[in-house]
């Protein structure tokens, strides 16, 4: 990193949808305007407000379907006055478009062309019936497969590589694996507030992820518990130079460093090339963490885009904590739960906190942010002062976009 | 005849109805499955749906849209696979609308019975009146080539009468859907004496295919549904009567109801469900069955008497309740029928007088909302029940009461043989009721 780079002021809206309390398919609901407005001010009051911002960056995914607004880093202006007139952008590349706002705000912040960034990640979707949703989703993947891919698309997409890790490494300890990340996800869900999943009861979490997948209503290696879930919400944060901290006044112990970042793209037209290994993922962190000149050894904890619980296992491996195959051994072992060797996804991930598509990356980078400044409060997993490290990867679509970002606790 | 050929041409007779109209969308959903699961190139299929209102016609069409989009989402990973072969359908909403308009493209609506000649296929669904029925099969009759087969959703009617009355030589078999049809799982199946047993393979298949649970009836007026439920109606009057020499009718009526209701832990009270079905069609069902009973009368006088008032309950077109004993506001009972001042008087009114006379809740007490998909129903009604029976108070004792003839209407229907086990008795209630528990239990004893 060619100049120092930090974030701080994270912020998350509740993740709404099926599971929150408040939620009810048929009244009326927060919209976009609502959440981009609550995470934006969230960061902002921290920060001192909206004169201190030099630049502003949204990533969104599909409002322009799910909601019908495209334009919006037009929305910045709304929700502080002090942001008229000030460069915004919004950037979107599928499920990463948050981790892609945050690069955004990074490459301004070490180019030296802003010194305090405000990033947001926003996607509302429950304006629409999941069986509509799929359709806005699959836009994430190569349009001329959608005649043939699976109604849900997405989760027909990471059926066949579950088939394809069922078929190489034995279907029977891969769904105890699956079992045991839904199980985790739901745990950690549940001491976050803002977790969609926060209120979940069900006693034998385990038993319920055994759920056998069933083809016909829905795809023939996921259960619906193996998904991430259709959300609702935002998530802001600021990242910011030095000159940054100073003029927002913001302790350095209440700010994350940031070490190291990957960015990595694959083509979006083939299918993958081993449907056993997220490439482009594993590209991304491996640069990240060289980059930050540290390994896997050095992190405290890991957000990994669990889209599906496959996805969670298959982000172990690449980031290189198993061997191919071994993953589900290290997720059964219990080295990912959050008393373990290394806790991942620490307020639910994708599964268990929620999946705001868009706002996704950004929620990874709070996440840690709070974890490693002892903000996550009943979530708070330890920080091993010999560990300060923490990692995200953000992926979007088939594993096409992938980014990593490595976090430090400033000591 | 194929099963799938036995829908090229099928008429749904009352199809404006509600239960028609429900009746309408299972068939028309089953034709256009049948068409696309078989491919393209076979006799087109033709399902006519008749009544005698034009304008409710039009509203079921509206309804058949809106229902159909519903199957449609839900069955979006089979849709799939039949519009596979179709291009231009690539999103799922794509092929969604693409579905409702080959399903919508089969229902021809008609008010003329000319509509009907040739029907491979009738569903029988208009109103519960013996010489309508006969009169407009009769009619299919005198243009058919005497094939044609009648499924009819008579609740009470014997089958073996519109069959003989009819001329059908056993081409008709009792199917009764309960309301709404397209939601309701249950389907009493009852078989005339002379019905085609070919008809009554069929009617097993067609109610796999719309995965209805099935429960074989005896052709005994009432069947096993209305057998229980207009008997229920006959000892709620009475407990109401009774109660009325002490206290003012509508504080009579809407006490029955609360504890068939609240007390029961059922989905609604005797008097609702009556408001439910309608005043009218209680009546009507009544006087169907009761000239087939020898040791009863079912007769009841106190719906006689609220009809002759203009008290009727039944739904209006969107579904929504009419007033009937009850007033209803969004659904929920507001106010009960004063038969002295003939008009509604609110529940607030009532409620306090109606707690002092039945006293509180037996401790347990767990609403049916909850106890329906509570996973220790079994135990919670045990001790609920074992509660109630050891209270003293009015409320109690007429619980029990309405539970121990609960029971007993139940065994005779088994004891009439009409049906084959106290478990299909159950399950009818179960199942076609919502009941938290079957009527023959160990609770009231």
């Amino acid at each position: 990193m060619r100049r120092k780079v930090y974030m701080t002021a994270g912020y998350n809206t509740i993740s709404m949808g099926t599971g929150r309390k408040e939620f009810h398919p048929k009244k009326p609901r927060p919209g976009l305007e609502d959440y981009f407005r609550e995470a934006g001010q969230g960061t902002l009051a921290m920060i001192g407000g909206g004169s201190h911002v030099d630049e502003c960056v949204v990533g969104n995914f599909m409002a322009g379907r799910f909601v019908r607004q495209a334009h919006l880093n037009a929305f910045f202006p709304m929700i502080d006055k002090n942001l008229r007139f000030k460069p915004a952008t919004r950037v979107e590349g599928a499920c990463a478009s948050g981790g892609l706002a945050l690069l955004s705000g990074i490459r301004s912040v070490l180019a030296g062309t802003a010194d305090v960034v405000l990033a947001l990640g926003i996607e509302v979707q429950n304006s629409v019936k999941a069986v509509y949703g799929a359709d806005f989703l699959a836009l994430a993947g190569w349009f001329p497969n959608r005649k043939q891919g699976h109604a849900f698309f997405f989760p027909g997409q990471f059926s066949d590589r579950t088939q394809a890790y069922n078929d190489a490494w034995g279907k029977e300890k891969t769904r105890l694996a699956l079992a045991r990340w839904y199980r985790n996800a739901i745990e950690n869900a549940r001491l976050c507030t803002t977790a969609q999943e926060y209120a979940n009861s069900t006693e034998d979490l385990e038993a319920l992820g055994m759920t056998e997948p069933d083809a016909k209503s829905f795809t023939p290696c996921l259960n619906v518990m193996d998904c991430s879930k259709v959300s609702d919400g935002a998530s802001a944060i600021a990242i910011l130079s030095e000159e940054g901290l100073h003029r927002t006044g913001i302790d350095s112990a209440d700010a994350v460093e940031i070490s190291g970042f990957g960015h990595a793209v694959e083509d979006i037209t083939l299918p993958p090339t081993d449907p056993l290994e997220l490439s482009t993922i594993k590209t991304a962190a491996s640069r990240a963490m060289g980059a930050a000149g540290i390994t896997i050894e050095d992190l405290a904890t890991v957000e990994t885009h669990d889209c599906f619980t496959i996805a969670g296992i298959l982000g172990v491996e690449a980031l290189g904590l198993a061997e191919k195959g071994k993953g589900t051994d290290f997720v059964l072992e219990g080295h990912t739960s959050r008393d373990g060797k290394i806790p991942f996804n620490t307020t639910g991930g994708l599964i268990g906190w929620g999946h705001p598509t868009g706002a996704t990356g950004v929620h990874m980078a709070v996440t840690i942010w709070e974890q490693l400044c002892g903000k996550a409060g009943q979530a708070q997993i330890n920080i091993p002062a010999e560990q300060p490290y923490g990692l995200s990867m953000n992926m979007g679509g088939d594993d096409k976009t992938a980014v990593s970002i490595v976090y430090k606790k400033i000591t | 005849m194929k099963y799938t050929d036995r829908f090229r041409k099928v008429t749904v007779l009352g199809a404006g109805g509600k239960m028609g109209g429900g009746i309408l969308q299972l068939i028309a959903t089953e034709i256009c499955n049948l068409a696309l699961a078989h491919g393209k190139g076979g006799q087109p299929f033709q399902l006519i749906a008749l009544d005698v209102s034009a304008e409710a016609l039009r509203g079921v069409r509206d309804y058949l849209r809106t229902q159909v989009r519903r199957v449609a989402e839900k069955q979006i990973v089979q849709l799939r696979q039949w519009y596979d072969d179709r291009d231009d359908l690539i999103e799922n909403w794509e092929i969604i609308e693409r579905y409702i308009s080959d399903v919508m493209k089969i229902v021809e609506t008609s008010t003329s019975m000319d509509a009907a000649k040739g029907s491979t296929l009738v569903f029988e669904a208009v109103s519960e009146n013996p010489g309508l029925k006969v009169k407009l099969i009769r009619e299919i009759e005198e243009h058919g080539d005497g094939k044609t087969w009648y499924l009819t959703n008579t609740s009470s009617i014997p089958i073996r009468e519109l069959d003989e009355a009819a001329g059908l030589n056993g081409r008709i078999i009792g199917f009764h859907f309960y309301n709404p049809p397209a939601v309701q799982k249950l389907v009493e199946l009852i078989t005339g004496e002379g019905t085609d047993p070919h008809l009554k393979e069929f009617s097993h298949q067609l109610a796999g295919a719309l995965h209805k649970k099935v429960v074989p009836a005896k052709d005994i007026a009432g069947f096993i549904g209305n057998g229980h439920f207009m008997r229920e109606i006959l000892f709620g009057a009475e407990q109401a009567e009774k109660l009325a020499n002490d206290h003012p009718l509508h504080q009579a009526l809407y006490m029955v109801d609360l504890v068939t209701r609240e007390w029961m832990v059922r989905p609604m009270g005797i008097f609702q469900l009556t408001d439910y079905v309608g005043l009218d069609v209680c009546q009507n069902i009544m006087k169907v069955m009761d000239p087939h009973m020898e040791r009863e009368s079912l007769h009841c006088e106190l719906i006689d008497r609220l009809l002759e008032q203009g008290v009727r309950g039944g739904q209006h077109p969107n579904g929504s309740q009419k007033d009937g004993i009850f007033s209803y506001e969004k659904g929920k009972i507001n106010g009960v029928y004063d038969p002295g001042t003939r008009k509604y008087i609110l529940v607030d009114k009532v409620e306090s007088a109606t707690t002092t006379i039945l006293g509180s809740f037996p401790a347990g007490h767990t609403p049916w909302k909850e106890i329906i998909r509570d996973p220790l129903k079994g135990e919670k009604l045990e001790s609920y029940f074992s509660n109630l029976r050891a209270l003293n108070s009015a409320g109690a004792r007429m619980a029990v009461d309405y539970g121990e003839n609960s029971g007993k209407i139940g065994q005779l229907l088994v004891d009439m043989s009409v049906a084959d086990s106290e478990k299909d008795v159950n399950t009818v209630l179960l199942t076609g009721f919502f009941h938290a528990y079957g009527p023959i239990n160990e609770y009231f004893n």
